[in-house]
């Protein structure tokens, strides 16, 4: 697929880089003069991948989280990855509510955030390889409730 | 971490200023609890008008103050949301066990 803009950063799994992840996106999405409904969903979703690689895929230990975006016309598709422990069970851990650490205070809601917030959401993983989220949404179309 | 305490007679009012992630609550919640244990309220009031970035990590951190302050035999609500802590306080199902105020004041009155 050519894309009309593409982007890439990596940076070091710390939760300092959650607020740097977001900031990232949203300037180089903000050519495609989203609302602020739109930008705050893309943040969001960001948000919840990348938080997802920093305290899941890498367990808060050392790691490098890769983010990478590209825009198509007025669509934006965002990739995170990472190359943490893995997701065993793709399908249960995307259910809402479902945590994999209920003892960390988590809501188990972040991929149901990622998948309402976004237009699609995937994922592919492989335990000890990794974690891929792969999400788009295009922007300048009316919500739908 | 832009976190102010303020106490209302049996209430303990939480501000925070700037996004709410896990990073931010990781830390916002020990700062909480340490402060609720201290004051020794049985409730909780976020003050969220200076918020406008929210994700999954701040609907842990409320569910958490709300069982803490289920345990004293009191509430915990919120005040001051904008559309986008709205929409995520209604995806999440948390509007149905904590209450939303428009100001503080009548969170607090309320409480
Ligand atoms: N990048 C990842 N690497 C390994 N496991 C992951 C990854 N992302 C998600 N998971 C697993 O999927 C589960 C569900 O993720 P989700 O984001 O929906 O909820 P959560 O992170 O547990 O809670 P919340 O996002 O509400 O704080 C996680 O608890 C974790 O077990
Ligand atoms: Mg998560």
């Amino acid at each position: 697929m050519e894309y009309d803009n593409e982007m890439a950063v990596s940076f070091k799994a710390i939760g300092e880089n959650e607020a740097f992840a977001r900031t990232v996106v949203s300037a180089f999405i903000l050519g495609l003069d989203p609302c602020v409904r739109e930008m705050n969903d893309i943040k969001t979703a960001v948000s919840e991948a990348v938080t997802n690689s920093i305290i899941h895929g890498y367990d808060n230990k050392e790691g490098i989280v890769r983010m990478w975006c590209g825009i198509c016309q007025a669509t934006v598709y965002i990739e995170v990855t990472d190359e943490g422990k893995g997701i065993e069970d793709i399908a249960l851990a995307m259910e809402p509510l479902y945590t994999g650490r209920p003892d960390m205070e988590r809501s188990g809601l972040g991929f149901t955030i990622m998948q309402s917030f976004m237009d699609d959401v995937k994922v592919e993983s492989a335990v000890g390889k990794g974690t891929r989220v792969f999400m788009v949404k295009e922007i300048g179309k009316p919500e739908q409730e | 971490m832009d976190i102010s305490f303020e106490r209302h007679k049996n209430c303990l009012v939480v501000s925070v200023l700037g996004d709410i992630d896990h990073h931010f609550a990781d830390l916002a919640k020990t700062a909480i609890d340490n402060e609720a244990v201290k004051t020794g309220v049985k409730n909780i009031v976020f003050d969220l008008s200076h918020v406008d970035f929210m994700d999954s990590a701040g609907i842990g951190m409320i569910i958490g103050r709300y069982k803490y302050t289920l345990n004293k035999g009191g509430l915990t609500a919120v005040a001051g949301l904008s559309e986008n802590l709205k929409k995520i306080m209604m995806l999440s199902g948390l509007y149905r066990i904590i209450k939303i105020y428009d100001s503080v004041e009548d969170a607090a009155k309320a409480v």
